[in-house]
């Protein structure tokens, strides 16, 4: 593997880590502790994230959906991912939690509603 | 609605007044993650977030006025005149003894930071991107430059590659992001972003849509140099140039403001210096988390509370953000009552001390390793005794 620099972003020292060496014989300079170490494992062997975004809906007071993965996906399988969601439109009105697909692009992880759709974004006097 | 539901559970009869037809103000347009960290220990949604305190106004039964508008506010002897407007009731007036303003802020607009140029179409702030992309399904441009590295920016950066916009870059005035590191690394590394420091929009271009913006070196005096001007093509141009507390609705009321925070004085219960009129979460001043905001809506909405019922002490003695502090909350303290500080430093600086000190004593100190302007700090005070006339909290080299 070639160096890489990282900015560490566990706690506010922001260290710089450099992640150098192969498999099991990866190296780190630049941080000031273990936590910095862990990190820097997991982004140059297998960075993820929790991907938010939104879902096309079939109702025009609500025409996108909020959605996030339940849990963290591969930092490189976003744009396939996104390619996934794109495809989607949802039919029912949803609450926060509600699954719309389960197993994004073989991930094992769910997508999930993150909003309330029950009340309309162009709705008038709502009462809580 | 922390404010609402705390001032409930504190035995007030409440009402909760909203110009939006859906509860939970901007969180509803922020779907990224992270909020939630220190309430919840649990990185929640915005609408996730908001969802959690919609439910805890729904269980609490407490009255709302959504798709409302304050028209004006006038304050008598022992209670505030609201005049109020909506579909339903046309405009109406309501009283009440105590008002907690949680308007939230506003962003800095194109107007505000000088560009010059022509007025095409395709300048957005990065908020209002957020609005159209998030609730509303609209992509408000293909080829996007950002200015300004505050939160919303970079988020917003992420927001549009992922829809599939190419970012061509965000430009950053300053030597260092005016956002958090965390936004720096998944927000621009992560999507290959290039960050631009020193750097700044000179120039718009474009007559019926943006064409392209032209792009500037810095110096030390935060002016373009010259002959460093570059030409950088793009469709959009999204400005994320900082917040300010919006508070034009306290405006006849004249409540005492802070310049440094651009929102009322408070003291630790979050009453400015209108008897009665309490501020909180980003109309007192702009927060960096949630957490925070929900926690000064909370003690904010407890303290109405508490004045409805009688409690009507007043903070005095002032608190005065000394050395390398850009500015402390509350400015104003009760004796004799706990208080919840916060503060940014004024620059990035690394192992220093924070000391706050009343007349040459020492009533707390803390250990930093590093400080960070966009990183808001949080300290409790113990209750001071009567005698104590100012407090100074500063910040100095480590001992």
């Amino acid at each position: 593997m070639e160096k890489r620099e990282l900015t560490c972003i566990q706690c506010p020292l922001s260290c710089r880590i450099t992640v150098s060496g192969e498999g099991d014989q990866l190296k780190f300079t630049g941080n000031q502790c273990k936590q910095g170490i862990e990190y820097a494992r997991q982004e140059v062997t297998n960075p993820t994230r929790t991907l938010t975004t939104t879902v096309a809906t079939a109702f025009p007071d609500f025409p996108v959906l909020p959605v996030r993965t339940a849990g963290e996906v591969p930092l490189g399988k976003i744009f396939e991912i996104m390619k996934v969601i794109r495809a989607v439109q949802v039919e029912q009105r949803l609450k926060p939690g509600d699954v719309i697909l389960e197993n994004l692009a073989g991930t094992g992880t769910a997508l999930i509603a993150t909003a309330d759709m029950c009340e309309g974004v162009n709705a008038t006097a709502v009462k809580l | 609605m922390a404010a609402a539901a705390a001032a409930a559970e504190h035995g007030a009869e409440v009402l909760l007044v909203d110009r939006e037809s859906r509860p939970g103000g901007i969180l509803k347009q922020c779907i990224h993650d992270g909020f939630g960290v220190i309430r919840y220990e649990e990185k929640l949604t915005g609408p996730e977030y908001a969802y959690r305190d919609v439910e805890a106004v729904r269980a609490a039964g407490l009255k709302v006025l959504n798709n409302t508008f304050v028209l004006d506010l006038k304050k008598s002897e022992d209670s505030f005149s609201l005049l109020l407007q909506n579909p339903d009731q046309g405009a109406f007036q309501v009283s009440a003894t105590a008002l907690v303003a949680a308007t939230g802020c506003r962003e800095r607009t194109s107007r505000q930071v000088f560009i010059h140029g022509d007025r095409p179409a395709g300048i957005f702030s990065a908020g209002t991107a957020q609005n159209l992309i998030n609730l509303h399904g609209y992509l408000p441009g293909r080829r996007v430059a950002v200015l300004g590295s505050g939160d919303i920016g970079m988020i917003m950066a992420r927001r549009l590659a992922l829809e599939g916009a190419e970012v061509v870059g965000v430009y950053e005035i300053k030597s260092e992001p005016s956002g958090l590191t965390r936004n720096q690394v998944q927000c621009l590394e992560d999507y290959n972003i290039p960050l631009h420091l020193n750097t700044t929009v000179t120039k718009v271009h474009g007559t019926k849509r943006v064409t392209g913006i032209s792009v500037a070196a810095v110096g030390a005096d935060l002016k373009p140099l010259a002959g460093s001007e570059t030409f950088v093509s793009c469709d959009t141009l999204l400005l994320s140039v900082g917040l300010i507390p919006e508070n034009d609705i306290l405006e006849p009321l004249g409540p005492e403001f802070d310049a440094k925070t651009g929102g009322p004085v408070v003291d630790q219960r979050m009453m400015t210096s209108v008897p009665g009129l309490f501020s909180c979460g980003n109309a007192t001043h702009v927060n960096d988390m949630v957490d925070y905001v929900s926690e000064s809506g909370f003690i904010a909405g407890k303290s109405a509370a508490g004045y409805v019922q009688g409690g009507g002490k007043r903070g005095s003695l002032k608190v005065n953000a000394g050395k390398n502090l850009l500015y402390v909350v509350p400015q104003r303290l009760i004796t004799g009552e706990e208080a919840v500080i916060y503060f940014r430093s004024a620059k990035t600086m690394d192992r220093v001390t924070l000391v706050a000190q009343a007349a040459g004593k020492e009533l707390f100190r803390e250990k930093y390793l590093k400080i960070r302007p966009p990183e808001m700090q949080k300290i409790v005070l113990q209750p001071l005794p009567p005698e104590v006339e100012s407090v100074e909290i500063s910040l100095g080299e480590a001992t």
